[in-house]
């Protein structure tokens, strides 16, 4: 198996696998659950399918540390960050 | 010899796909669009009710396709690059053909949704929630439309034999465009139409 077809079909797994975890998440919205853990869950599932994104479409992966800590950077601020909002308004 | 190695070694190692001003731009758009969420998610701690109640007016089915349609194009875009670099140019050509038609889909989808809310006399107006909900998904609609549009002008350089194995910096630099238009709504798409 050459490098270029080993490489898509990794890019071809990780497309499934974001396809699952969005009916996934469709599934959790459709679903009478909800509270702090489903939206950790819901949050949990955005970084691993933005990491996906950055490291191998958007080929981060083999970029300078800096470019990976800001793109991660900004999944984890604004994922912790709407998880502190959400905690904010359950009083 | 030992130093070319090296040097082969470093580039292989660190490489930022496509132009850097394209990144600094991403990177500007991100910081927008991460400001947007946060400030939608903190208004909502102000008006859960509010919030939690109108969200059940949107159509979660749309927005769940609308993922799907995005994931698809963009997996179709890093198809072509992985084309292109094989130097295979009307691959690259048929993949980047596909994610625009993924695209078009998505606005398909979008409009009919804006459809919808407008019949029902729904407009920034009407409250906190909805005020948010349409300028956040138009405010991403129109990055759809450029990214769309980026893609078209690659799509165009790559048949007329515009890039090559050796140099396809403008499909990596239109690929990460449309990776950046995918990125913000699988973060858009939970927050907005699925917590509550």
């Amino acid at each position: 198996m050459n490098n270029q077809t080993h490489v898509n079909r990794r890019l071809t797994w990780i497309w499934l696998a974001l396809m699952a975890f969005t009916i996934l998440t469709y599934a959790i919205s459709k679903s009478e659950y909800s509270g702090t853990w489903i939206v950790v869950l819901l949050l949990v599932t955005v970084f691993i399918k933005g990491h996906w994104i950055i490291a191998d479409f958007m080929e981060l992966r083999h970029a300078g540390l800096l470019w990976r800590v800001l793109a991660h950077g900004w999944i984890i601020l604004v994922s912790g960050g709407i998880l502190a909002a959400y905690m904010m308004g359950l009083k | 010899m030992n130093s070319t190695v090296k040097q082969s070694e470093i580039t292989t190692k660190y490489h930022l796909p496509g132009d850097l001003a394209i990144w600094v731009f991403i990177f500007a758009e991100l910081l927008v669009f991460g400001i947007f969420f946060l400030s939608y998610a903190f208004s909502r701690a102000g008006n859960v009710e509010l919030f939690n109640k109108y969200q059940q007016t949107l159509d979660t089915a749309s927005g769940a396709i609308n993922t799907l349609l995005l994931i698809t194009s963009s997996y179709f875009v890093v198809r072509a690059v992985t084309a292109i670099k094989a130097g295979d140019a009307q691959r690259c050509v048929n993949w980047l053909a596909a994610a625009i038609l993924g695209g078009g889909g998505f606005l398909v989808i979008k409009v009919m949704e804006f459809a919808d809310k407008f019949s029902h006399g729904i407009s920034l107006g009407t409250n906190t929630f909805y005020m948010f909900y349409l300028s956040m998904t138009f405010f991403h609609f129109m990055h759809v439309i450029l990214g769309m549009i980026i893609l078209a002008a690659v799509l165009i350089k790559a048949r007329s034999g515009g890039y090559s194995a050796a140099e396809h910096t403008g499909v990596e630099t239109g690929a990460s465009y449309w990776h950046m238009v995918d990125l913000v709504w699988i973060v858009l798409f939970p927050l907005v139409y699925v917590i509550r």
